[in-house]
């Protein structure tokens, strides 16, 4: 399980970010999570309150995307959403899919803050 | 209350592995070593493969090792047997090497006295497959007596490599390793996957193995 790692260095750049911003408070953290990315999504939300606690995120909320696999069909010439992550191959035309699109995701996406009262009353 | 506002960042999580093993990548192509990184569920029989690929090649050919285990030094003393440098890499509760663990193992190597480095990374077929190392080549063994079908439980790790070798073939017809279903499944999870299959106790495909890891002729000889 190394999504206690994942998380670590989720909430360091989650960290570094909001102490870019100033006078922010952390109330979520959006994620995008592929299904390529060897990260299980209810590991990650359990590792990441265990690590956010007694950071300057504590109490962030986790909000993760899950991102399909797409590849590229040679054959239709398109982009297509595999069904299965245990078979690449086309959905439509069965045709073997070895060029993946989108799927390892593994991103802080945005942040989502609120101002700090010294923020406001500057 | 006021409405929370929503700020971009788009950085990869791993990124400061990412970056780290970039600069493990070009520090590797500066010094024109081939590096190439093992990973297996615990007993697919890692370290008997390197031990005998360290033992065809070191006459020839300049090598090192890191071996990554959770914990003890057995299978670097293992494979300093061969007389190559090696050392260990203790993770002690990650699962793991990332870029990081790496780079520090390799402080006072001369790089460009190298011709391959081996990285074991430690027996897992989860967890590895999210660090970048810098390698050139990420090689998945899988050994028979695990079952045909652990490409198809695990595709995440099967999808990122450019090599899968199936190891142990001399117990193939004692545990009946289902070969073509084998194949077809590492196919389904990484369609134009290179696959070797060998048995590094008795020797057989080990010669495919020792050519793809260092093609006659484009590896410096010692002098």
């Amino acid at each position: 399980m190394h999504e206690l790692s994942i998380a670590m260095s989720l909430v360091e750049a989650a960290c570094e970010k909001a102490a870019e911003m100033e006078d922010v408070r952390v109330e979520a953290l959006h994620v995008r999570l592929g299904a390529l990315s060897g990260v299980v999504r209810e590991a990650l939300e359990f590792s990441f309150d265990l690590v956010a606690e007694g950071t300057a995120i504590a109490g962030a909320r986790l909000a993760i995307e899950e991102v399909p696999v797409t590849v590229f069909c040679p054959s239709c010439g398109e982009e297509r959403r595999l069904a299965s992550i245990q078979h690449f191959r086309c959905p439509v035309c069965d045709t073997l899919t070895p060029e993946v699109v989108g799927g390892r995701e593994l991103e802080l996406k945005a942040l989502e803050v609120t101002e700090t009262c010294s923020s406001l009353a500057s | 209350m006021q409405q929370p506002r929503i700020v971009e960042v788009r950085q990869g999580i791993l990124k400061k592995n990412d970056q780290l093993a970039r600069e493990l990548r070009q520090r590797f192509a500066e010094a024109g070593l081939h590096v190439v990184n093992l990973v297996s569920s615990p007993g697919a029989g890692k370290t008997t493969l390197l031990e005998k690929t360290l033992a065809h090649l070191a006459p020839d050919h300049r090598l090192a090792a890191l071996v990554g285990d959770l914990a003890t030094d057995r299978d670097a003393q293992r494979l300093a047997q061969a007389g190559v440098p090696v050392r260990q890499i203790t993770t002690g509760t990650v699962c793991h090497l990332d870029a990081e663990m790496v780079g520090a193992a390799l402080a006072g190597w001369d790089l460009a006295a190298l011709d391959v480095l081996f990285l074991e990374n430690v027996g897992n077929l989860v967890c590895p497959a999210s660090y970048d190392l810098g390698e050139n080549l990420r090689v998945v063994v899988l050994s028979v007596t695990e079952g045909e079908d652990k490409p198809l439980k695990y595709p995440t790790i099967f999808n990122g490599a450019d090599v899968a070798v199936i190891s142990k073939i001399d117990l193939a017809g004692a545990v009946g390793f289902d070969r073509s279903q084998a194949l077809h499944n590492l196919q389904e999870v990484r369609p134009g996957l290179e696959v070797l299959e060998l048995s590094a106790r008795t020797g057989e495909g080990m010669e495919a193995w020792l050519e793809r890891l260092v093609p006659a002729g484009r590896v410096r000889r010692r002098a």
